[in-house]
């Protein structure tokens, strides 16, 4: 069993977000980035199919020119091998990016592609579905449980209110994960840095042929403000809404 | 053409909100393009047909079972094929997110995802919600066709349900042996508290910082009489159960009052809990969009108004 997981570093939603001056994108500059929560998920369902079954886990990121650490990351976590993907936008749509990542992972022989179900970035959809397109290999999404077993794995997804759907699917596939059966796993600074002397990055320039993208942005700006909320200065106006509204 | 075809969204047996809140957008979308509002019912059942009166046409693909991604996708892609709509409507929900994105990458169409808003100007353009939340953006989709995946909300559920008799087509179901099979749905377990019906929710977000910490939610939410519940991220994590979850992957609530805590207010959050009556938000950041929401919102750390709203309860 081989297991290929792409890795996304996206805006930290925390921080401040700006716009740039063409009004399209946001404001890299300073801009804070960070491993797609969901695809932190991804790896860690990998890494748990690894542990129980039996895996090879590779992970890939296209470089941006800080990538490394969480490519190392991923290496003290448990993951085998890191492959980081030079010649393209890390900041690509993800049309692009599925046809990029699906030329790297077409060539290393993977039963299994475990990516973050979605991020915060999709303006033109997920990445799953588009590195399937690619791979030419079925997709599902939304995905909290894999459980290969030869030639097929069981599949859960979620749908809403709790309501899950399993399936069986033949290998390879591409799967979204959700989340994963438990909370992604924490690894000391130390270990990274011991694996960053230790183990080497694999470069592999992008196979993909050069694309435009198919839809264009004209405008991105925060959200209009609305009438909002009203707003409070004390904990003790919060109390006098509650008495108001008969909590208290 | 001109047309806007409408993915119908069901589950369990029962069209969801989206479905009708994309078909009061399209209306007037298609009114804009010069078209007919189509609804594309895959594996759905002569009932809902009937649900779908704001639709003039109703395409249905027979399927078998429930929800597959593979067959619903081959089956959409079929249709879209043979009729050329100007948009297809697809929502941003988990059958949707499986759906959407495999049509775009198939027929290699424009497509835009967490739509609030699809117009007609010289182009289509779509008003995706992104970063959370954080930004708007329009993306130009040309004159179709082309993809859109909707948030929820994103119209009146109520002005588009509509009971009536459209007129209806079958398409047949391209046959082939698929990789992916449907074996069960999995009700969840029973809860040991129903968020949903609770008067008074305390809600607490990323900004509770720990596991440990949940504890001060409990203790506040002891002292109002109310349930706790939670965003995705602390789910996820294991800290607070499934059951508790409001959103678009756990459920929807209206209580009397939700008192939002470290909730930034991610669009899928707000699909879960912005119909509450009253809702009041406390959070570090004074852009966060769950102040948009909020009836009443207060830039504070939760921890200190926990407290003092503590001190003022006893």
């Amino acid at each position: 069993m081989r297991i290929a997981v792409p890795l996304k570093l996206v805006p930290d939603l925390v921080e401040d977000l700006e716009v740039d001056a063409s009004g399209t994108s946001l404001d890299y500059e300073d801009l804070k980035v960070g491993l797609n929560e969901f695809d932190d998920h991804a790896l860690e369902e990998a890494l748990l199919i690894k542990e129980s079954s039996g895996a090879e886990v590779i992970v890939l990121a296209v470089d941006d020119g800080q990538v490394d650490k969480t490519l190392y990351t991923a290496v003290a976590k448990g993951a085998d091998k890191a492959v980081k993907i030079t010649g393209a936008d890390p900041r690509a749509d993800n049309q692009i990016l599925g046809a990029v990542f699906a030329g790297v992972i077409g060539q290393l022989g993977v039963d299994l592609v475990l990516t973050g179900v979605q991020s915060a970035a999709d303006r033109d959809g997920q990445l799953g579905p588009f590195m399937a397109a690619g791979l030419g290999w079925p997709s599902i999404s939304v995905v909290t449980e894999v459980k290969p077993s030869g030639t097929t794995a069981t599949v859960t997804k979620e749908y809403s209110g709790g309501i899950m759907g399993e399936f069986e699917v033949d290998l390879p596939v591409v799967l979204g994960i959700q989340a994963a059966r438990q909370p992604p796993r924490y690894v000391p600074v130390s270990k990274v840095k011991q694996v960053e002397q230790s183990a080497a990055l694999e470069t592999v320039p992008s196979a993909a042929a050069a694309q435009e993208s198919w839809s264009k942005v004209v405008r991105m700006a925060p959200p209009k403000k609305g009438a909002g909320a009203k707003m409070l200065s004390s904990a003790k106006e919060i109390a006098d809404i509650l008495k108001e509204k008969g909590v208290l | 053409m001109g047309d806007v075809h409408v993915v119908a969204d069901h589950l369990a047996g029962s069209l969801t909100d989206v479905t009708f809140e994309m078909l009061d957008q399209a209306r007037k979308l298609a009114g804009d393009l010069g078209g007919s509002v189509v609804a594309v019912l895959i594996g759905g059942t002569e009932a809902m047909v009937s649900e779908l009166g704001a639709a003039s046409r109703v395409i249905t693909v027979s399927a078998e079972g429930d929800f597959n991604p593979e067959i619903y996708s081959r089956a959409l892609r079929t249709v879209v094929e043979a009729r050329s709509p100007q948009v297809v409507m697809v929502g941003n929900t988990s059958a949707g997110m499986d759906l959407a994105g495999a049509l775009s990458a198939g027929l290699k169409l424009p497509m835009a995802a967490y739509c609030s808003r699809v117009e007609k100007g010289g182009t289509i353009t779509a008003t995706s919600q992104l970063y959370g939340g954080k930004m708007d953006v329009v993306t130009d989709l040309g004159n179709g066709p082309c993809v859109v995946a909707m948030l929820a909300g994103s119209g009146s559920a109520e002005a588009g349900r509509v009971s009536g008799s459209p007129s209806v087509e079958s398409v047949d179901l391209p046959a082939g042996a698929g990789k992916v099979r449907f074996k069960r749905l999995i009700q969840p377990e029973a809860a040991d508290v129903d968020i949903t019906t609770q008067e008074v929710l305390v809600a607490i977000g990323r900004g509770i910082g720990s596991k440990d910490d949940v504890e001060v939610a409990v203790e506040l939410a002891d002292a109002l009489g109310a349930a706790v519940a939670a965003s995705r991220p602390l789910v996820d994590a294991g800290w607070l159960p499934k059951s508790r979850q409001v959103g678009k992957s756990g459920v929807k609530v209206k209580p009397k009052v939700y008192l939002a805590l470290g909730i930034s207010g991610a669009p899928e959050h707000i699909e879960g809990m912005k119909s509450s009556a009253t809702i009041i938000a406390v959070n570090t950041d004074e852009n966060a969009p769950i102040f948009d929401v909020a009836h009443y919102g207060m830039v504070a750390d939760l921890f200190d108004v926990c407290e003092e709203l503590m001190e003022l309860v006893e």
